[in-house]
């Protein structure tokens, strides 16, 4: 029940792939972690996605874009949302982690380094512009829920951090 | 309906994260500054995100056509159970994280068990709760702190407020039937156990950030058998205007 292995069917993978957060376009759902399951019973697909936060509003968009990018490849769908176990940022892969840089989000950092960061003020974020850690907190909270609002002190760029969540 | 303790019990657990993340949620486009108006309409989102998880599983519990938006917008005042202290108003900022630091310490010990519940459900939400639980309680010690712990004014303000709010925090530890038919089956949790860790962290914040302890002899009661403060009507009205305007709409 609180397995925490995927369980997709190798064939769904590449229609998987392309649909992407719609907060994130450059991240696609696989590099992100929130699919959990997509197996082919009988010629129904059966998913299962989970949430990055409780109130993520992208979940439903996220939902659906499965169910038309399926419906595209020739499959019928039935989306569930599970909660356990819940979603970490660990899920995230090499390559969603690239993704998010390239496009200017500053990728979580390990769980002990997050907490000096957000909380004791230590400059360990990398900018994702000039590669500097010259860089301070400005805000706890960022524009989407799993974001925080970082600066730049050498290339003076603001830039969103990928919050940790373990 | 089968199982009408379980639902009750949902309920009391949902209430408080429905109001509390209307109350934040109305500071949009108002807080005292880009950071904090971010900060409590994203805590307010967290809130709303477990409220849908417990709503709709309440849903499929009542096992009639009712929806999770039914239970968020078609109930009468009397009907909503959370507790007195997340219906009181904005007033201010030191109010506002006053009223967010005394009920996330508790927010937190609760999920803390509840996680440990026999309903796998009721488990998962928890779990997945905790993580955002954790981080709005990080933001709103701070904020009792550096208030506190601030200029001569702010820290009559935080002051002020928490005398204001103290009245409101031993209801949080009141039992329900509801809450004792879930103990005894392992489901719930037994709030009266958190009691003594909740006064001890609370106090231990207070203590850091050069306040004192309010003293008050007598606690207020009774929104969690939804006898409410005059605040949550006027709360209520503006929750569910829509619903009852536009009866059906969906986003």
């Amino acid at each position: 029940m609180t397995t925490t292995e995927q369980n997709i069917d190798e064939i769904l993978i590449p229609i998987l792939e392309q649909v992407s957060d719609p907060e994130i376009p450059v991240l696609s759902i696989m590099d992100m972690g929130v699919v959990r399951t997509a197996v082919i019973e009988k010629d129904m697909v059966k998913v299962q996605i989970t949430p990055t936060y409780s109130g993520c509003p992208a979940m439903d968009v996220i939902g659906d874009d499965i169910k038309s990018a399926l419906k595209a490849a020739g499959y019928d769908s039935e989306i569930e949302l599970i909660l356990a176990p819940a979603w970490t940022t660990d899920w995230i892969t090499p390559r969603g982690r690239k993704a998010l840089e390239d496009y200017g989000i500053a990728a979580p950092l390990s769980a002990e380094a997050d907490i000096s960061v957000l909380l004791e003020g230590k400059r360990l974020v990398k900018c994702p512009q000039c590669g500097s850690t010259n860089t301070r907190l400005v805000s706890q909270f960022g524009s989407t829920a799993c974001k925080a609002q970082f600066q730049c002190d050498d290339c003076q760029e603001p830039f969103d951090y990928f919050k940790c969540l373990k | 309906m089968k199982n009408k303790n379980l639902y009750n019990y949902i309920l009391g657990i949902a209430d408080n994260s429905l109001i509390l993340g209307q109350r934040l949620g109305s500071l949009t486009g108002h807080g005292p500054s880009l950071e904090t108006d971010i900060a409590c309409t994203n805590m307010s989102l967290d809130l709303f995100g477990q409220v849908r998880s417990y709503y709709q599983y309440a849903a499929k519990i009542a096992g009639d056509n009712r929806t999770e938006d039914d239970i968020a917008m078609l109930r009468k005042e009397r009907e909503y159970v959370n507790v007195l202290l997340v219906e009181q108003p904005n007033t201010d900022f030191a109010y506002t994280m006053a009223r967010q630091f005394l009920f996330d310490v508790y927010h937190l010990l609760f999920l803390q068990e509840l996680q440990k519940s026999k309903d796998l459900t009721l488990s998962a939400i928890a779990n997945k709760s905790i993580k955002e639980v954790s981080y709005h309680l990080r933001f709103s010690s701070d904020w009792i702190r550096r208030l506190g712990d601030g200029t001569a004014v702010s820290h009559q303000k935080m002051q002020d407020a928490m005398d204001g709010l103290w009245t409101y925090t031993d209801e949080l530890f009141h039992q329900t039937e509801a809450d004792k038919i879930m103990v005894a089956e392992g489901i719930g949790v037994d709030v009266t156990a958190l009691k003594e860790a909740y006064y001890k962290k609370v106090n231990a914040v207070l203590e850091e950030s050069t306040l004192q302890i309010p003293e008050s002899k007598w606690f207020q009661k009774g929104g969690k058998q939804g006898v409410h403060t005059e605040h949550l009507g006027y709360l209520l009205a503006e929750l569910q205007y829509m619903q009852r305007a536009y009866p059906n709409m969906e986003w």
